[in-house]
């Protein structure tokens, strides 16, 4: 699946559409940022309800190609900047982290 | 007016780094001038007179109850209340700040709510000062010129360390990183990250030095009073150094293991302060070593062959 389909496939609102489109790797469901640095894969989606920047700075030096933020947590406008300009994908969910982890797990797993 | 003696590139960091650097607790007036909830608008209001205070918390049992202003006083002297206990009248939604807090966020407060002072309580609640706008103006201008001093000694040394300096050919990049900066975190990092990739390094490699030099940069920006992060990068060596000017860790091994943390609750609601990153750096590192105690700063050395 490639980023561009995440929205449809997983019902998820677009918070910030400018990116290279690529395929996804994985996903990766954690509030820890550490964590993220030293396990998630390149290439891959982070589910979180770490809405700041810090989780952008931490999605782009992984190389991460997109962020959920689940809760419907608030989007501070300095961090859609700042994915913006490291052409990270930022989408955001009602949903839970859980819910959004197994429908992603679904769709990356759909041949 | 003679021009400070700071460069034009560091300027503006020596301002950040004092707003991020001091604490409410290094502004604030302590110990408080409080009264209890029995005590009478009138006995606060000598306690204002003799003091020359506008404000008074209420305490009782150590815990916040409420406050009381030179504003109330006037209004109870004006309705004829002055002589009922501060318990009837106080205001009881007090918003306080926490000692631990950075004075940047503080001032926010001052901005958000009308209020010319607010009660500082320490981590388990106790009610430890009081801070106003003035507090922190004063503050700010006592670190202003420790800052200048500091300022002064630093460049000369980085300029007498610039000029025996050889150029062998690599990569060499040092930045400054300002305590709670959480808004530039990672950006040193970013910078190694794009230095790298642009000698070629193989993306396993660069993710490596990437996890070290995050975890260093942010232990710096989370647990120092502020420090150095640096890259040296060529020929088979990729090594960062971060240095800070204090406090020092007291145990170094306790550090090191995973899943301790000294961080407080509000670094940990932004998904820092999960006792990984000295370990996660050590993990990625083909040599590493680290050198740190009370009182004096830390250094972290990593180095990652390729």
């Amino acid at each position: 699946m490639r980023i561009s389909e995440l929205a449809s496939s997983l019902g998820l609102e677009t918070a910030q559409g400018a990116y290279a489109d690529r395929e996804i790797s994985s996903g990766y469901a954690s509030d820890l940022l550490s964590d993220v640095m030293a396990n998630a894969a390149a290439d891959g989606v982070l589910v979180t309800v770490q809405a700041h920047k810090n989780a952008v700075a931490v999605a782009s030096l992984v190389g991460l190609a997109a962020i959920v933020i689940c809760n419907s947590r608030p989007l501070p406008e300095d961090m859609i900047e700042a994915a913006r300009s490291e052409g990270v994908a930022v989408f955001r969910s009602a949903e839970n982290a859980f819910e959004i982890s197994g429908r992603l797990w679904a769709a990356l797993r759909r041949p | 007016m003679a021009p400070l003696p700071i460069s034009p590139e560091t300027g503006p960091q020596a301002v950040l780094e004092i707003l991020y650097s001091l604490k409410v607790r290094d502004a604030m007036t302590s110990p408080v001038i409080s009264a209890g909830p029995r005590d009478s608008i009138r006995d606060i209001q000598y306690l204002m007179r003799d003091n020359n205070i506008t404000g008074v918390p209420i305490v009782e049992e150590g815990r916040l109850v409420g406050l009381v202003s030179m504003g109330l006083v006037i209004q109870a002297l004006d309705s004829g209340r002055i002589e009922q206990s501060a318990g009837e009248l106080m205001t009881r939604m007090v918003i306080s700040l926490e000692d631990d807090m950075p004075l940047a966020f503080a001032t926010t407060y001052f901005n958000r709510y009308s209020y010319g002072r607010f009660p500082v309580l320490n981590r388990d609640g106790v009610l430890v000062g009081i801070v106003s706008a003035s507090d922190i103006i004063r503050a700010m201008l006592i670190a202003m010129n420790k800052e200048v001093e500091r300022l002064e000694a630093e460049l000369s040394a980085a300029a007498a360390a610039a000029a025996d300096r050889p150029s062998d050919g690599r990569v060499r990049l040092l930045f400054h990183v300002t305590r709670f900066d959480f808004e530039n975190a990672g950006k040193a990092s970013a910078e190694f990250k794009k230095a790298l990739k642009g000698l070629e390094i193989e993306a396993g490699t660069v993710r490596r030095a990437a996890v070290a030099a995050y975890e260093l940069e942010l232990n710096e920006v989370i647990h120092s009073e502020g420090g150095t992060i640096g890259l040296v990068a060529g020929e088979g060596r990729i090594e960062i150094s971060a240095e800070d000017r204090g406090p020092g860790i007291p145990d170094v091994e306790a550090a090191m293991t995973e899943g301790f943390s000294t961080a407080n609750e509000w670094i940990r609601s932004l998904g820092f302060g999960a006792g990984m990153g000295l370990p996660n750096a050590k993990r990625v590192s083909d040599d590493f070593h680290i050198d740190s105690g009370p009182g004096r700063g830390t250094k972290v050395g990593v180095l990652i062959k390729y």
